[in-house]
């Protein structure tokens, strides 16, 4: 009978916004691994996703988990000109950082700490929010993304004159914002379908 | 169901035309191109909406829209609200007060443990007006509460917030349905403003 929420668990919260690894605990039933149909191991695109129980949980809707998949890794992984993957993961982490997501802070902070090598700068956007001083790129790239996360949306032209004077051109844009945006879907899954874990 | 969208909706709603230069920008990324249309067929044109129905998606998305304050996605969602059938101007006409009524500034909500500091209160979204509970139904009702909490406070989700879908007659795969739909309107809502902002900033022609 899957119309019921997951078993409660004793699990041990995470204190604060990290870049260490983190578990997630479902509050739905995921599928099972034995469950999942070809259509459902299309959808998770990477076959190493079938032991992750957020995406086995997404399965549930397979045209949509494949459709998002897709959009996800063309956003953060086509490197064909545009921004550098440190800085698409850093928008990532601003995003989750002002929703509150602390799973998705923590596996996209420890992706801008490895392409960058500014693990400091990346711990001080965590320890001190959206507002920490990350030198003037990064200042911008956070700050627009902050405003483009914001309910309703604040981003315009002020943020395009920050992210041109940070030296984006428009494909480097168009990374930024797509990027934060993306982010916006990421948070709201992991945030309300269940919890991070230690 | 509904002959499948034959424009992109995303180029539609920041009023781009194939040879804008925005368009052609949007081009570096043929797969989320290609991808952020799928995802909109994919909740909007679904195989099976016995789970979610399409009328629910169309109200959910005009809800969301209209939250958002952006004219060119509350158009387009509440027109096909409007199509779905028997009763949807009645619908609409509550989906837009409730929208109204309920919009505000996110992102709200507590923090946990040590960040605890930053917590930060906004209003707790219920639908008690009998007029709009009447017409819009326990599954609608416990769907557009869920939806103001993912677009204005997310990280105030809990175990308790789901069950309140589950009570309401929602299934689990129509529960993903529903969050991954307000969660993805939500991105491809900001995609819209972000290269709007783009679009509008003249010195790019120039640089």
């Amino acid at each position: 009978m899957s119309e019921t929420l997951t078993p409660e668990v004793e699990i041990v919260e995470p204190p604060r916004f990290t870049q260490d690894v983190l578990g997630w605990h479902p509050w739905l039933h995921p599928l099972d691994e034995s469950e999942l149909t070809e259509e459902h191991l299309e959808s998770l695109v990477q076959a190493s996703r079938a032991k992750n129980p957020y995406f086995r949980l997404l399965a549930r809707d397979p045209a949509a988990l494949l459709e998002r998949t897709k959009t996800d890794f063309d956003i953060f992984y086509n490197t064909k000109a545009g921004l550098p993957r440190a800085d698409r993961e850093l928008a990532a982490t601003a995003a989750s950082r002002l929703n509150g997501c602390v799973y998705c802070a923590s596996v996209h902070s420890a992706f801008a700490s490895h392409h960058s090598k500014r693990r400091e700068e990346v711990q001080r956007l965590l320890d001190e929010g959206v507002d920490a001083d990350l030198g003037a790129r990064w200042n911008a790239i956070v700050r627009a993304t902050v405003a483009l996360t914001r309910t309703p949306v604040r981003f315009g032209e002020a943020e395009i004159v920050l992210l041109r004077e940070a030296g984006l051109d428009e494909f480097e844009i168009l990374d930024a914002i797509m990027s934060g945006a993306f982010f916006n879907w990421a948070n709201r899954l992991m945030l309300s379908l269940g919890e991070p874990t230690t | 169901m509904s002959a499948s969208t034959d424009f992109d909706v995303v180029d539609h709603l920041i009023g781009l035309r194939p040879s804008d230069r925005i368009s052609a920008i949007r081009d570096n990324r043929p797969e989320a191109r290609e991808h952020l249309q799928g995802s909109f067929r994919a909740f909007f044109e679904p195989r099976d909406d016995s789970q979610f129905t399409l009328r629910e998606r169309f109200a959910v998305a005009a809800f969301v829209a209209c939250l958002h304050g952006v004219d060119a996605a509350t158009r387009f969602y509440t027109d096909r609200l409007l199509d779905s059938g028997e009763g949807s101007t009645s619908l609409l006409n509550v989906v837009l007060a409730e929208s109204r009524r309920s919009a505000t500034e996110g992102p709200y909500g507590q923090f946990r443990l040590e960040p605890a500091g930053e917590s930060t209160t906004g209003s707790e979204y219920v639908i008690d007006s009998i007029g709009s509970v009447d017409v819009l139904g326990e599954r609608l009702v416990a769907a557009l509460e869920h939806t103001h909490l993912l677009v204005f406070h997310p990280r105030d989700a809990s175990r308790t917030r789901l069950q309140a879908l589950l009570d309401a007659g929602w299934s689990t795969a129509g529960i993903v349905s529903l969050s991954q739909l307000v969660a993805f309107l939500t991105f491809q809502i900001r995609v819209v403003q972000g290269l709007q902002a783009l679009s509008a900033s003249r010195k790019g022609d120039l640089s």
